[in-house]
């Protein structure tokens, strides 16, 4: 779709010298949010490749094997449950749909090493589960029965599924909403069911979203510690701390993270050179109410069962042992400075949110109207964050923030000015370690959502007299309005959840939710800092509902006032 | 969207505004890699007794980058740390100054900080080991040694080899035996393993409790800790269910794994007398008593008695092997836990 449609916006060539300002634009911001990456490439290359040797004779290959088969667990789970019930709750009429299309991303504001310990909590020997089991069949040792074991891949592929499924789901459900009803008309004209005309019609245009989604699950799989370290899978994640803290080597480790790096590009190419000349733009501006098959009976109910687990099990589950324990221990943890830490989360996330929009949905349109393979590429090695480990990103983060400040506290000096630092101690380089390492949901999302919008609404547009800033702002923005808040609300959620970045990065004597619930989990007392993670899921709730509703008047053509489904 | 910018901009002022430490009283930085729980009645302390405000960054890791990528720009004074592995690593980076301090050296033994005090220890800790009251009979496991003996098949319980704590013991068994005796050992080790290594020292013992096996090693101030957990009950019952056993104490061994939790003063610190101040504290008798007594570990000070629980599990012999020897074995220990695959636990 790229070259072709992002031509016909910049027809002419004296449009040039406006052009190269959003080029240059693009590629200052791009170099702005790559820094770190660099730093990290950097590092890597300043030390021996000693390290190399040693983990290729002995345990390279099992965290290759281990991170592949969690990607392709994670990745295809994630597919089936989030496209699946995307469609479902969009196209389809069973008992229960109008409230699980918001329900279904709850799951979002719930941290994955959060359900990791609530599952487990669940379901080890001495959880509510065994014990009963127990008590059922009068075994008394572990040797009288087989049960599961819950740290293991499998328990990790399952709770990562379940929390990570909602981004799949929320931009697979845009994506059918913004689908114009006339190609599903044209495939049910031509005689395909309704199932046909999902895979045949509605998937495939719906794949630049859904793939979005899952690039995104695989990359926070990626970058995952606390979730496989909580259930002892050793991944390439796990090496690179070893590697990091137990070898003291932070260059082995950033050569480690930079293969990742390297790995997730490589995805990204593939998955680009798959759908190479292929277009997903909506040529027709009919957007009537969508189909509604109705699902009656034993189906319907189906449906609502598959709509219904990953419900329970991602939010209700780990909400309701959250909840009681924060009864129990209520009066433990309530002398704890709860609203400060509110604060702080909700001011790094809100900053960090918007940021993160600004610049994915600048650099989002300032490719479409360059055109260029090189600021495409530049913009898309950018917004890659999301795959380094959150800890070693925070080294990135931490050497162009120091560098800045001696810059700044020496042009101070000067000055006979002592300065100091500027940056690092305060939370600036958490939000800009936000920005980095959210950019791929802001980023990816409007570009998902440019796509979608035909290059002849910006040649009318432009045609008509408007500066590529008045067709971004009049023309684009208000098709784009509900992709943009997913973006936004996103990022949001994964600000408040965030760990490793916050805990290296941020100021003298300031916690947020995540960093103080994190100081009881990593003694795996989670039970005492309940109320702290229960805070996060409920902060997440408000946002997870908005979107919901954002979403679902985001549909062209749908009034604002009212939802165009009944 | 300029309005948009605007807001994150406030935002972000606000923040920085709330996360500046005040400047007026006497003040230290402290980056932590040790957990506030017990550092901030501590802390508390401190302040109370000189005056001087305490700023605090509690990570597990990073801290040492942090530092480094600051520069002379740098803000933290001191460090604290759980174990002598990120104390020797902050010495090798070259980041840590001599402590210089009179009352810090006839506080703290010679053999328990480093010879310029770039490092000073301020609390002991052992890996003991524990082993269920009910399946292991006393005298049938003495030494860390015993852990690689056949007899002990499927019956032992460990958190990750790669863990600060087993790296640090693996390294002084490469210390005392070498190399390839100490991966022999490991190996043994991990073929006795009930199951692959996973979660902390607790839930070691309360995997003990439930029968899943017999033998485990933890830091000695867990079980103290289980022990007297009123909020959390069921720790209790973990800790009931097993015994306290000291390894190699006969006449003839080395005696029991010891490591140290420390602290350090950044180079070029622009609080050091109050960093001193900090540090002379902390090993003073008032702050050793509180680690004995609410934390169960060994006061490094002499004549701080240690808790009385603690006292109740009998007096040992420790492993007095040299801290830095340890630290400087803990890259080759954490390759042979990957030599031996030992997190992979028994089957493979």
């Amino acid at each position: 779709m790229n070259t072709a449609s992002a031509r016909v916006g910049t027809p002419a060539a004296s449009l040039l010298p406006k052009l190269s300002i959003w080029t240059v634009g693009a590629l200052l911001a791009a170099l702005f949010v790559a820094l770190p990456l660099l730093t990290v490439v950097l590092i890597a290359l300043g030390g021996d490749t000693e390290m190399w040797h040693h983990l290729a004779s002995t345990v390279l290959g099992l965290y290759v094997e281990r991170t592949l088969t969690l990607m392709l667990g994670v990745g295809l789970g994630t597919f089936v449950i989030g496209t699946a019930t995307a469609w479902l709750v969009t196209m389809c009429r069973f008992p229960g749909r109008r409230v699980f299309e918001w329900a279904l991303l709850l799951p979002l504001a719930v941290p994955s090493y959060i359900l990791a310990f609530v599952v487990t909590d669940q379901l080890e020997y001495a959880g509510n589960v065994q014990t009963w089991l127990r008590a059922l069949f009068g075994w008394t040792r572990p040797q009288d029965y087989w049960f599961p074991e819950i740290r293991s891949m499998g328990g990790a592929i399952a709770v990562m599924t379940t929390v990570l499924y909602p981004y799949v789901y929320l931009l697979a459900r845009a994506a059918f909403l913004e689908q114009s009803v006339c190609v599903l008309e044209v495939s049910r004209t031509l005689g395909h069911s309704a199932w046909r005309s999902f895979r045949r019609v509605a998937l495939p245009l719906a794949r630049p979203a859904i793939v979005v989604g899952v690039m995104l699950v695989l990359m926070e799989v990626i970058n995952d510690f606390g979730t496989v370290d909580f259930f002892a899978v050793r991944t390439f994640t796990a090496g690179i701390y070893d590697v990091w803290l137990n070898m003291n080597s932070i260059s082995g480790a950033a050569q480690l993270s930079s293969v990742l790096l390297l790995v997730v590009l490589a995805l990204i190419g593939i998955e680009r050179f798959a759908r190479r000349g292929r277009r997903f733009h909506h040529t027709s501006s009919k957007y009537s109410a969508l189909p509604s098959y109705p699902l009656t009976g034993a189906r319907g109910w189906l449906a609502t069962a598959a709509c219904a687990l990953p419900v329970l099990l991602g939010f209700v589950l780990p909400a309701s042992v959250l909840a009681s324990y924060s009864l129990r221990y209520f009066r433990a943890t309530l002398s704890v400075d709860y609203i400060g830490f509110v604060l702080n989360s909700l001011t790094l996330s809100v900053s960090a949110s918007l940021l993160a929009l600004v610049v994915g949905l600048f650099l989002a349109y300032a490719v479409r109207l360059s055109g260029s393979h090189f600021v495409r590429s530049a913009t898309r090695i950018a917004s890659i964050g999301y795959a380094v480990p959150g800890a070693i990103l925070a080294v990135g983060v931490l050497w162009p923030t120091g560098f800045a400040d001696r810059i700044f506290s020496g042009a101070a000096g000067l000055f006979g000015l002592t300065l100091g630092a500027v940056m690092i101690g305060t939370i600036a380089p958490v939000v800009y370690g936000y920005l980095v390492r959210f950019l791929a949901l802001s980023y990816g999302t409007a570009e998902a959502s440019l796509g979608k919008v035909t290059p002849s609404m910006d040649g009318a547009a432009r045609t008509l007299g408007l500066t590529p800033m008045g067709a971004l702002a009049r023309v684009h923005y208000p098709l784009m309005r509900g992709s943009l808040a997913t973006a936004a609300l996103l990022v949001f959620v994964d600000c408040m959840k965030e760990l490793p970045l916050t805990l290296i990065l941020r100021p003298f004597n300031f916690d947020t939710l995540a960093t103080f619930v994190f100081q009881y989990a990593s003694d795996e007392r989670l039970e005492a800092s309940a109320l702290g993670a229960l805070t996060i899921v409920g902060a997440g709730i408000i946002p997870v509902l908005l979107l919901s509703v954002t979403i679902a008047r985001s549909r062209p053509g749908a009034s604002p006032e009212r939802p165009e489904k009944e | 969207m300029k309005r948009l910018i605007a807001a994150a901009a406030l935002a972000a002022t606000i923040g920085s505004a709330t996360g500046t430490p005040a400047t007026a009283a006497e003040t230290v930085n402290l980056y932590s890699y040790r957990q506030p729980f017990l550092i901030e009645p501590l802390l508390k302390k401190f302040t109370e007794a000189t005056g001087v405000k305490v700023n605090v960054v509690f990570a597990d890791k990073g801290m040492l980058e942090r530092i480094r990528a600051a520069g002379e720009n740098n803000r933290a004074d001191a460090v604290l740390t759980v174990d002598i592995g990120r104390l020797y690593e902050l010495k090798q980076a070259g980041v840590l100054e001599p402590v210089n301090s009179k009352v810090v050296e006839a506080n703290v033994p010679a053999h328990l900080r480093d010879p310029q005090n770039l490092w000073i220890g301020l609390t002991q800790r052992a890996r003991i080991a524990l082993v269920s009251k009910d399946r292991v009979k006393p005298g049938e496991l003495t030494s860390y040694e015993d852990l690689a003996d056949p007899k002990f098949k499927g019956r032992i319980c460990v958190r990750s080899g790669k863990n600060a704590y087993n790296v640090a013991l693996i390294a002084a068994m490469i210390s005392h035996h070498g190399e390839a005796k100490a991966r022999e050992w490991l190996k043994g080790f991990k073929a006795n393993l009930a199951r692959k290594p996973q979660g902390n020292d607790r839930a070691q013992a309360k995997a003990i409790s439930e029968g899943v096996c017999d033998i485990a090693l933890a830091n000695n101030y867990y079980f103290g800790l289980m022990l007297t957990n009123e909020k959390e009950p069921e720790q209790k019952k973990w800790a009931s269910a097993v015994n306290l056993v000291y390894l190699n104490q006969g006449s003839s061994q080395y005696g029991n794994h010891m490591n140290v939790s420390g602290a350090g003063i950044v180079k070029g610190a622009k609080n050091r007398a109050a960093a001193v101040k900090l540090i002379e504290f902390l090993s003073s008798d008032e702050a050793q008593k509180i680690f004995a007594e609410t934390n169960f570990e060994y006061p490094v000070k002499s004549t701080v008695e240690r808790s009385a629980l603690v006292k109740s599990w009998g007096t040992f012999k420790e492993d007095k092997l040299d801290m830095e020897t340890i630290a400087k074995n803990r890259a080759l220990a954490t390759k042979l836990v990957d030599e031996v695959q030992f997190d992979e636990g028994p089957t493979s």
